[in-house]
């Protein structure tokens, strides 16, 4: 059974035959990087990943999907203000987090929810932080969704699209300057690489050879948008070609695929040899946000082939096919994972909001005579 | 204790700082291999390496987004962009990030991050190479603006700014760089940020200033002087958050105050002092506070030294207030 699946060092080299259609032919179809068949069951190489690991891995997907669903909810209901659901994007979450190690550094967009979850932001903690009440890290300050905490190396999250890009060639120079042997990186959509800061994160982080792998979760839309009016390189993953540094394409509903895509991306990175651009190939199932309507643009129609290749489904099929994964284990994976959210919820709920104080407070590292005036003017005010 | 011209004492900052704390790396447009079109950092790269002292490709985003970056994640970033007028490119980056950092996150990170910038006229620059940006830093929560007017003060500003817990724009008037010397003094020589320096005392009006505007408003000040009246010039230094007490404290002596900036007037840096003004001491005013300011019209080539004050249209603005 071959086990060596994707990349090696020759292989991620720019010129070399890594960049070449005829090479990815043998991967998956039009020269995206595939392990597992459509319907799952197949898998057309043997992951190096002991099947306990496997069963956790579709764990973490079934968790990452069920704290969507709940979160969808929850807006729903007027418990939380506002939500951005990645559901279908579970295997190109948990794929990449399953490659980085602790020390490495995360810098996401804002639907990065499973990554932050399996690097252990506590479930309390993010749900605080949809609710922004008093335990949240952020202290109330952003919008759900935009959470990041040093705790688990993983920066809080913007709205504006891309702006990230080149914070993550930051940490990833400073690991560098800072003689540390981690990696950083990088999460946008197909959207943020039509920025200026994607091309000022690419060429920045070429140029300096960093250890930054950039993940592009090309998931088809931009708010409205769909890739062909963003876009008109026959795939995102060429554009690292004029960088200087090596594309991969990937099929970002396959997990083993992702897992074994990033692993090596992030080595390679690790081992010096610069940064590496994946762009993982997926569908953004849901709105944009819980504030948008997809039905306004999208027909459904277009979304029915993508069903079919649910990242959950695939895996699961192909757990099923190996003996890892019962009818059983699936009904207690969403019943704990669903326990867990409540639970969380029924703890965090009643949590009040940040003190006013805290208004003023992290502008600068101490207040300044300026704003304790308004501090209290509000006060007095209110 | 060395005579410095004004570049020569921020190059004498860096250097001393970057010997201080190996945290520290300086990164921009031409400021390695050549030290800066300015030559503000001529020899950093030779004496700490091109891994602490970095040429970067052309572009204001990276510049600041790598900074804050990597000031996130330890180092100390002292980044310079060539010109405050292409600050603009990178402008989200300052405003929405680099600014807002550890608000944003909680007091999680923070980004200890030096954008130092020339700005300013004199130079025969244009549009493109006179701008004076300050309004727009001042106006966003989680800046500290800093703007020297002497050697000595840069370094010592400077010094300050890069051992800042928060991020500084540290805007340096160009027209300076070469035509001050004065001595600057050796070592451990720190200028507190948020404090401001009677730069001339007196007891008749009051200039209000920063930057290039220095000296001009210490020109009018003597000039004044030979005919009997008093100026007391406040060089601000850090404009925000500002050293209001200072301000507070002269307009009470004198009554009567003329703001001076180069920058447009329109939402100018001095219309927070008038308002500041207005707002806590508008009793002791003899009469309303005047304005000498560029124009707000893009900055002329040729008629330069129309648009930038000079001590004789200082003098006029004074005039205004003292005859009110």
């Amino acid at each position: 059974m071959e086990t060596k699946v994707v990349l090696n060092p020759e292989d991620l080299r720019p010129t070399s035959r890594f960049l070449r259609p005829a090479h990815y032919a043998s991967n998956g179809s039009n020269g995206m990087v595939q392990m597992l068949g459509n319907e799952g069951s197949q898998a057309t190489r043997q992951p190096e990943i002991a099947a306990e690991d496997l069963r956790a891995m579709y764990d973490w997907m079934v968790r990452v999907r069920a704290f969507d669903t709940r979160m969808v909810n929850l807006q729903r209901q007027g418990r939380i203000a506002f939500f951005v659901p990645s559901t279908g994007e579970e295997a190109a979450q948990i794929g990449t987090a399953w490659a980085l190690r602790p020390e490495d550094w995360v810098f996401p967009a804002y639907r990065e929810q499973g990554v932050a979850l399996f690097r252990g932001y506590p479930l309390d903690a993010l749900i605080c932080q949809m609710m922004g009440n008093a335990q949240d890290y952020m202290k109330g300050r952003q919008m759900p969704d935009h959470f990041g905490t040093p705790r688990i190396r993983f920066m809080a999250a913007s709205s504006p699209v891309g702006t990230q890009i080149p914070h993550a060639v930051g940490g990833a120079w400073s690991a560098r300057l800072r003689r540390e042997a981690s990696v950083s990186v990088v999460y946008f959509g197909d959207g943020a690489t039509s920025t200026g800061d994607f091309h000022a994160g690419m060429t920045f982080a070429a140029v300096q050879q960093l250890p930054v792998v950039f993940f592009c979760k090309n998931n088809g839309w931009a708010i409205s948008l769909p890739y062909a009016k963003q876009c008109r390189a026959e795939h995102l993953s060429d554009k690292a070609i004029g960088y200087g540094m090596p594309g991969v394409r990937v099929d970002g509903n396959d997990v083993l695929a992702v897992q074994a895509v990033a692993s090596e991306a992030i080595e390679w990175a690790r081992s010096g040899n610069g940064p590496v651009f994946v762009e993982l190939i997926t569908q953004r199932m849901g709105p944009h946000s819980t504030a948008d309507d997809p039905t306004r643009y999208r027909p459904n129609e277009l979304l029915e082939p993508w069903k079919q290749k649910d990242p959950l489904h695939r895996f699961r099929s192909y757990l099923e096919g190996r003996g890892l994964w019962t009818e059983a284990d699936e009904t207690r994976a969403w019943a704990e994972a669903d326990a867990r959210i409540n639970a969380a919820i029924e703890r965090v709920e009643p949590v009040g909001p940040p003190p006013l104080e805290s208004i003023v407070e992290d502008v600068y590292a101490e207040v300044p005579w300026h704003l304790r005036e308004q501090l209290d003017e509000l006060k007095r005010e209110g | 204790m060395p005579v410095l011209t004004f570049h020569q004492a921020i190059n004498a900052a860096l250097r001393e700082e970057m010997r201080r704390d190996e945290r520290i790396m300086v990164m921009g447009e031409d400021v390695g291999h050549v030290g800066g079109v300015f030559r503000v950092t001529e020899g950093l790269q030779q004496e700490f390496g091109e891994e602490r002292v970095v040429d970067t490709p052309l572009n204001e985003i990276g510049i600041v987004g790598a900074a804050i970056g990597m000031a996130m994640t330890g180092i100390r970033p002292c980044i310079e962009i060539q010109f405050s007028d292409f600050i603009y490119p990178a402008f989200d980056q300052i405003v929405n990030e680099l600014a807002k950092v550890r608000y944003r996150s909680g007091g999680q990170f923070s980004a200890p991050v030096v954008v130092r910038t020339p700005y300013g006229g004199g130079v025969r620059g244009g549009h493109y190479h006179s701008q004076s940006p300050e309004a727009y830093f001042v106006h966003t929560a989680g800046l500290t603006t800093v703007i020297p007017s002497n050697p000595a003060d840069a370094k010592g500003l400077l010094k300050s700014a890069m051992r800042s817990e928060d991020p500084v724009i540290f805007m340096e008037p160009k027209r300076l760089y070469r035509s001050m010397r004065e001595e600057v003094p050796e070592g451990e020589h720190l200028v507190p940020l948020g404090k401001a320096r009677i730069a001339r005392e007196g007891s008749d009006a009051t200039l209000l200033c920063y930057g290039a505007m220095v000296p001009i408003c210490l020109e009018a000040a003597s000039r004044a002087a030979e005919s009997g009246t008093e100026l007391e010039v406040i060089d601000l230094r850090t404009l925000w958050p500002v050293d209001i007490e200072s301000i507070l404290a002269s307009v009470r002596k004198t009554g009567r105050v003329v703001v001076v900036h180069e920058a447009p007037r329109a939402c100018g840096y001095g219309a927070e002092l008038v308002a500041q003004i207005a707002e806590r001491v508008i009793e002791y005013l003899q009469a309303p506070v005047v304005r000498v300011t560029g124009l707000d019209t893009p900055f002329p080539y040729t008629l330069e030294s129309h648009y930038v004050p000079d001590a004789q249209r200082v003098l006029t603005g004074v005039q205004r207030v003292l005859k009110y």
